[in-house]
């Protein structure tokens, strides 16, 4: 009989674990650290920026004239951006899904996709510059507009939504599904009726995720959408768009990098850390809300 | 003497290369109670499925022979599957209400086919649920989710939800074998009870409940249809020794 | 195969009630050689033994009535347990039925006269043979000796209505005999009532391979 599996041991009779005493304490060590790192960041960056962000720099354009910094512009841009991008990207993400996970008939073809949006989430974003700029800004003829940022953050952001959107459709049981077709549905009714609602959840991960890729964007945008935004935004929403202009990310690596302007730097990414904390939380609220029902 | 409500004959059922079924050719008789019974992979499920067309949602399935209900080709060019599936109901193993409320569960499928008055569905889903005798506990909760019910009480919501379509035929694959004694014993009942108004296929596993609920009962064994008769000679004197050897569970 | 442990039981099952049968051959056989050689030990063994046969049918009544309770059984294996649970109550009453012999034996003692001058003998055979055939065709599920058993019958039902005019002559002759008489009438009649047993047995034989009872099916 072997020792250590003899009954002779008692239940209390505990063995030394050196080694998993050593593992915990390198585990927690090192979360400290990361929690460290985590708290670190956000001070700096809310402690070196916050006192950039006044009403005038929230709410007015750089004027050369009285030597004001303001990314009222760029806050607008950035909106649109997140605004139209969704837009587009959203139902063709979704209904791609849908199509993919439940009427697409050759198995071939669905991985063939599957492996092309994987890849493509890979890419890094200069290369959509890029590519944005030979099709869209050149090719169509958009010149360096923010359309031309839109149409080419939707191909960015397109992967992440037909997979996201995938994912959740994969998750509704099968049963669903059968119990909606034996009574008698059509295919599109039981997709409008019953598995949207049911994936509503994980869509609305896909669209949170879309707009954290989004702000983040910077190297594509300078290529395409154009550099700093001078001037206060159009009342026309088109001709707005035809323009070119900068989103935040793209005006806090001009004022960074082309003009040394630390301060103001520091102020946008304060800006732009609370637009993303914001977001975290709304994400947290609405699954909530969804999760009661 | 019963008339024929759905009758196959000669039915083939190919998955791509496997045979699931082979030259079927059974009647199934109106209002009685025809219970498909065999071991695991005879076939029966994937009988009762090709009586909706279920099966044309499984991808590599080729079907030959036929399949009439009421004298009409199940399978022919023009017939409209969700009418079909309207007319034949099914109740599945796992009882799946939808991630909706009991209301709007039974409502669905009435939905579905057109019936947009309030009033008109208020009646039609207090009448389901009264018929799957699942009145009395739910009616004070229309609006709560479907899925707060008990196991038993999801299956007769299922098979509520079934019956609000005004079916003719009810299909049932093992309704019973999640559930514990008591809401069996209920469903059995309600079974004997709707037989008088549909016709009412079952497949189960539970030879009892085949000999207490069923007027008919055909056995199933490696896709072949062995023996189809009623259900007292079935369990008294089956012809086959097969079937008898299956009953008496000395095999399966 | 399945269901071993059921499979058993029957088999089990099957060996009792044969064990049965032969106990109950046993105590006829002894009730007619004790009634033939006036033997009042072995008549007072046979009235002792007895016991174990009611103890049987009790242990085998209570074996069938759990296997119906814990197996559901249906078809085949439901006419097997229907049939054992009928046999042995026409088994138990033959063996009291030799009983009743050996008692009447006891009664008659010295007195026995008439046992050459009337079929009685003869007629004992005939049943004593009905019943060893009787539990043969179970033992093996013989339909034909079943069959050719229940039509033996018919020449019991004779010899005792021989027997009961040759006591009528005996009555007409010999009237002081008369109690004495009656004695051998009423073993008769016992005989005759075990070829009934008998034949009750291969009825049921007869049911638990082809489902009918007396021609009429009920399961």
């Amino acid at each position: 009989m072997v020792e250590s599996l003899s009954n002779n041991r008692k239940i209390t009779d505990r063995k030394k674990r050196p080694f998993e005493k050593l593992c915990y304490f390198f585990i927690y060590l090192l979360s400290a650290c990361v929690l460290a790192l985590v708290v670190y960041f956000i001070s700096v960056i809310l402690i070196k920026g916050l006192p950039a962000v006044t009403w005038s720099f929230l709410s007015t354009a750089p004027n050369p004239i009285k030597q004001t910094i303001g990314i009222f512009p760029s806050i607008i841009n950035t909106l649109y951006i997140i605004l139209f991008t969704l837009v587009i990207c959203v139902p063709i993400g979704v209904g791609g899904a849908i199509y993919l996970n439940e009427y697409a008939k050759s198995k071939r073809f669905v991985r063939v996709i599957e492996f092309a949006t994987e890849t493509l989430a890979g890419i890094p974003s200069i290369l959509y510059g890029v590519f944005g700029y030979v099709v869209f800004c050149v090719l169509f003829n958009l010149k360096v507009s923010l359309i031309a940022g839109i149409l080419t953050l939707t191909i960015t952001v397109l992967p992440i939504m037909i997979r996201t959107t995938q994912e959740a459709l994969k998750a509704v049981p099968k049963s669903y599904r059968e119990g909606a077709l034996g009574m008698g549905s059509t295919k599109w009714y039981m997709v409008g009726t019953i598995l949207l609602p049911s994936s509503l959840k994980g869509i609305l991960t896909g669209i949170i995720l879309s707009i954290g890729r989004m702000v983040s964007e910077s190297a594509a945008l300078l290529l395409v959408a154009g550099g700093l935004s001078q001037y206060m935004p159009r009342g026309n929403v088109v001709e707005q768009l035809s323009g070119s202009g900068s989103s935040l990310s793209v005006a806090l690596y001009t004022y960074a990098y082309s003009r040394g302007d630390n301060e103001t730097a520091f102020g946008i990414a304060a800006v732009l850390m609370i637009i993303v904390i914001l977001l975290n939380l709304l994400t947290r609220f609405i699954a909530g809300r969804l999760n009661r029902k | 003497m019963s008339e024929i409500k759905i009758y196959t004959k000669n039915l083939d059922l190919y998955y791509g290369e496997v045979q699931a079924l082979k030259s079927v050719s059974m009647d199934i008789l109106e209002n009685n109670v025809t219970a498909l019974i065999g071991p695991s992979g005879c076939g029966k499920s994937t009988y009762l499925k090709t009586l909706n067309r279920m099966n044309d949602t499984i991808a590599r399935v080729k079907i030959t022979g036929d399949v009439f209900l009421d004298g009409e080709d199940v399978y022919g060019k023009s017939v409209d599957v969700t009418i079909l599936r309207k007319k034949v109901g099914m109740v599945f193993q796992s009882p799946n209400p939808f991630p909706m409320s009991i209301y709007d569960n039974i409502a669905y499928g009435p939905r579905m086919h057109g019936v947009k008055k309030r009033i008109v569905l208020d009646e039609i889903v207090e009448k389901s649920l009264k018929d799957a005798a699942i009145w009395g506990e739910v009616k004070d909760r229309l609006k709560k989710p479907a899925l707060s019910l008990s196991g038993g009480q999801q299956q007769r919501l299922c098979i509520a939800r079934a019956l609000a379509t005004q079916p003719e035929v009810l299909l049932m694959d093992e309704p019973t074998s999640a559930l514990d004694p008591i809401s069996t014993t209920k469903i059995e009942e309600l079974v004997s009870e709707l037989k008088k108004k549909y016709s009412i296929v079952i497949v189960t596993h539970n030879m009892q409940q085949a000999a207490r609920i069923s007027d008919y009962t055909a056995f199933f064994l490696l896709g072949e249809l062995i023996e189809n008769n009623k259900t007292e000679i079935i369990f008294s004197s089956p012809k086959d020794t097969r079937t008898e050897d299956y009953i008496t569970g000395r095999f399966g | 195969m399945g269901r071993a442990n059921f499979e058993n039981e029957l088999k089990q099952l099957h060996s009792e009630i044969i064990e049965m049968g032969s106990f109950v051959e046993t105590a006829i056989d002894d009730s007619i050689k004790a009634f033939k050689g006036n033997d009042m030990e072995l008549c007072k063994t046979i009235i002792e033994n007895d016991k174990n046969v009611d103890e049987m049918e009790k242990k085998i009544e209570s074996k069938c009535l759990w296997l119906i309770a814990r197996e559901q059984p249906i078809a085949s294996d439901l006419r097997k347990i229907t049939t054992a649970l009928k046999i042995i109550t026409d088994m138990e009453r033959i063996g009291d039925h030799a009983v009743d012999i050996a008692e009447l034996t006891m009664r008659i003692a010295d007195k026995n006269t008439f046992a050459d001058s009337i079929h009685i003998l003869q007629m004992a055979t005939a049943a004593i043979e009905m019943v060893r055939n009787a539990v043969t065709a179970y033992v093996n599920y013989d339909l034909a000796l079943a069959k050719s058993t229940e039509e033996k019958d018919d020449e019991v039902d004779e010899y005792f209505i021989l027997i009961k005019q040759e006591l009528v002559e005996i009555f007409k002759s010999q009237p002081q005999n008369m109690d004495n008489a009656i004695d051998f009438l009423l073993i008769a009649k016992y005989l005759e009532r075990i070829a009934d047993h008998a034949v009750n047995i291969c009825e049921w034989v007869h049911f638990s391979q082809t489902g009918k009872h007396k021609n009429t099916l009920i399961f």
